[in-house]
């Protein structure tokens, strides 16, 4: 292994002086052990990789009720009900006049199911912003100007909103993923809010 | 016999090349990564696309276990010390600057406010046993939760809040605590995932 050698000096005075050389040589294995173990020790107890995060940002309690229905067109506006053991309902539009709600929509988390119906809904700004993808890609587009102009899609007029609302029994998880197919599916505002009675008694007979 | 000279060849290797990789590559990991703290209670969240990533200063933890247990989390410990202080004074509890110490130290911790003089007196080993699981209150008849929060931004104003909860957390929990925020004015707020593969083609 690693070595050091010297020589070591030193005779002994006025004697016949037979200087032998001497090499010492210190074995170093022990110090290179020692190094991998604390390598292996932080490799193990530290961590280089920083958590991600969503950002969220809630309506203020303050806003009056109906400035929360920012659509004119009830067919843009679509709430997704949450329920427990991974169930998911939507419905499009809002109640009629006699309170009667439409009928909720089974779905699922998988690709095929709330994403793609999300994706169909919100169609053309999907594809504006795939369109945008690939022009990022080709002609290295700057990120803050990629960034405006996804927001300048979601600013357009006429496009779908949605309003996610839990049951008391969902999980966090459930929560994540629709925030998550929020984001996959590009829509351009969405919402977190309470749900309703006449809602819970929509999905518990189905 | 004759003497058959068999030339020795030296096989001794030089090592000292690996050597200094290894020093390498143990100076970079000391000076690169944090030591994770000890958790004070485990957390599994979901994953999501989202890449934005989590600020290391001015940060407030909120983390929600599966049972529903709400613990609350600061950086730096000046900003605990004057944190502590601040609540104590508006509860009209004493503090010892032993006790401020010694939650300056704590980096999250989930004790109603009645019990956390008597918590903060316990040696630190002592502190991870299960009795002293209970959790911030969040109900509506006593939000110490929200107390913690609101001081919070009276101490930082810059503090970003980052909500780590479990995959299985109910969402009731996640409801309360939201509403918590939204009554204190924190409506912009952070959930902490992990990060998850976008789907093709979009």
């Amino acid at each position: 292994m690693a070595e050091i050698s010297q020589n070591s000096g030193g005779h002994k005075k006025g004697k016949k002086s037979k200087q032998k050389k001497v090499s010492t040589r210190i074995d170093l294995t022990p110090m290179v052990d020692l190094a991998f173990l604390l390598i292996t020790f932080f490799m193990l107890a530290t961590t280089l990789i920083k958590p991600q995060t969503m950002e969220i940002a809630m309506p203020s309690k303050d806003t009056p009720p109906d400035m929360k229905r920012p659509v004119k067109k009830p067919e843009n506006m679509i709430t997704i009900l949450i329920d427990k053991n991974d169930k998911l309902y939507y419905y499009v539009g809002m109640p009629d006049k006699s309170g009667k709600y439409p009928t909720p929509i089974k779905t699922d988390y998988s690709p095929k199911g709330l994403r793609t119906f999300l994706l169909e809904k919100n169609s053309k700004v999907v594809r504006q912003v795939i369109e945008l993808k690939r022009k990022r890609s080709i002609t290295k587009m700057n990120d803050s100007i990629f960034e405006k102009q996804k927001s300048d899609f979601k600013s357009q007029k006429n496009l779908p909103f949605v309003v996610i609302k839990a049951t008391d029994d969902a999980n966090y998880k459930n929560l994540v993923d629709v925030l998550d197919e929020m984001q996959i599916c590009n829509i351009p505002s969405y919402a977190i809010d309470d749900i309703k009675k006449e809602e819970i008694d929509l999905i518990k007979n189905l | 016999m004759p003497k058959v000279k068999i030339p020795r060849k030296s096989t001794t290797q030089d090592m000292t090349a690996m050597c200094d990789v290894a020093f390498l590559l143990l100076t970079f990991f000391m000076l690169t990564s944090k030591f994770t703290s000890k958790e004070v209670v485990q957390i599994a969240t979901p994953g999501s696309i989202s890449e934005i990533k989590i600020p290391d200063v001015n940060v407030v933890t909120i983390l929600i276990d599966k049972d529903g247990k709400v613990y609350f989390g600061m950086d730096k410990q000046d900003n605990r010390k004057e944190l502590l202080r601040r609540v104590s004074e508006r509860r009209n509890v004493k503090f010892t600057e032993k006790e401020i110490y010694n939650f300056s130290l704590i980096p999250n911790f989930g004790v109603p406010f009645d019990k956390l003089k008597t918590f903060l007196n316990v040696p630190a080993q002592d502190r991870d046993l299960k009795v002293w699981d209970l959790g911030i209150p969040v109900d509506s008849t006593d939000n110490q939760f929200k107390e913690w929060i609101f001081y919070s931004r009276q101490v930082n104003k810059n503090i970003r809040i980052a909500i780590k909860a479990d995959k299985g957390t109910p969402y009731k929990i996640v409801k309360k605590v939201m509403s918590s925020l939204q009554d204190i004015k924190e409506n912009r707020y952070n959930l902490i995932t992990t990060l998850e593969e976008a789907p093709k083609g979009l």
